[in-house]
């Protein structure tokens, strides 16, 4: 048996991601797919630590996700408005 | 001892960024039906901007109030302003039939709209983006500062407060601008001043507890009718592909053909 605080956690967090992809510029179901791959491949994990290293990589993508999109629209507008 | 900040943060919902905007059939706006919308960019950067302001705590912020007027859909970018932060929100309500008959508000139309609430709700500070990215005005603060005899510093890529004396980095031309002006004034906001936060999950469940407040151009007697007309819109020209040449010679033959040499 799992422990259930951390089964929480990796649930909110696969959510929050999920709901980050649904802006993702490839397209939400690219994005789906793929995160949804990368939790099944962690699903044996029965160790604490383990699993709570797992979560701190899933919120260093969820960074790294915000990141892209702002970085994205930074640059397009900055690409539009910027006098040249 | 410093006043409290009373700020507002008008935000427009404009169609996507990232989305190419297309020239409806009859030539007169830009097509908006079944295409995404969001917040306007610069606008996410002056509710960033407040809340920031908040998280740094001096001078006290005591309330941010998020602002939007048009169709019902405006909820939806007041929910986010919501979830990024804002305290709570008013959607001035413009039905659909009103747009039709009347066209959509203006510039002139928005600042006067802004002078009542801000009068009404008492702001000390309002931060908006400096244009929005679909009609690319560039007026509703500085009008908006003009009818209320505050002053203002527009595009602004630095904010810092002391005591009551507000300190402003403008991008001008060629550089930065400082300038120190005493509250009440009108701030907005240029693409570099901050990073703006992604509305997070939690942020956004929580975001519909908080008090959105429905008004009527009428409530606040003001008038929407557009002074401008459009008279016509269209795409810009196809940008014509570029040719090669063989060799040296092949150019410089082409380039005298163009008249450039």
């Amino acid at each position: 048996m799992t422990n259930p605080t951390l089964r929480r956690q990796v649930i909110n967090i696969y959510k929050e991601l999920l709901n980050l992809g649904k802006e993702y510029p490839l397209g939400y179901q690219y994005f789906q797919t793929r995160l949804h791959k990368a939790f099944a491949s962690q699903a044996g994990l029965r160790d604490d630590e383990d699993i709570k290293k797992g979560i701190e990589r899933a919120k260093y993508v969820k960074k790294e996700v915000e990141a892209l999109y702002y970085v994205k629209r930074y640059r397009t507008l900055r690409q539009r408005y910027a006098e040249n | 001892m410093s006043t409290a900040l009373k700020i507002l943060v008008p935000v427009k919902r404009v169609i996507d960024y990232a989305v190419k905007p297309r020239v409806n059939s009859a030539r007169t706006a830009i097509e908006t039906a079944g295409v995404k919308h969001s917040m306007n960019p610069f606008d996410e950067l002056s509710i960033e901007a407040a809340v920031r302001m908040r998280e740094r705590g001096s001078p006290t912020v005591t309330d941010i109030l998020a602002l939007s007027a048009g169709p019902a859909k405006c909820v939806d970018v007041l929910r986010t302003a919501m979830a990024m932060g804002a305290d709570r929100s008013i959607h001035v309500e413009i039905s659909d039939a009103e747009i039709k008959e009347k066209g959509e508000l203006e510039p002139l139309g928005v600042a006067k709209l802004l002078k009542k609430v801000v009068e009404k709700e008492e702001r000390n500070l309002v931060i908006l983006g400096k244009q929005s990215i679909d009609d690319d005005s560039n007026q509703t603060g500085q009008m908006l500062a003009g009818l209320l005899g505050w002053g203002q510093a527009t595009s602004a890529s630095k904010i810092e407060f002391e005591g009551d004396i507000v300190s402003v980095t403008r991008e001008v031309d060629g550089g930065v601008e400082t300038l120190r002006c005493p509250l009440p004034m009108v701030i907005t906001t240029d693409l570099r001043l901050n990073e703006p936060r992604y509305a997070s999950l939690p942020n956004i469940m929580k975001a519909k507890k908080k008090k959105l407040e429905k008004m009527s151009l009428g409530d606040l007697g003001v008038d929407g009718g557009r002074r401008l007309k459009t008279v016509k819109v269209e795409e810009p020209a196809p940008r014509q592909g570029g040719g090669k040449v063989e060799d040296v010679d092949g150019m410089i033959a082409k380039l005298k053909e163009l008249g450039a040499i």
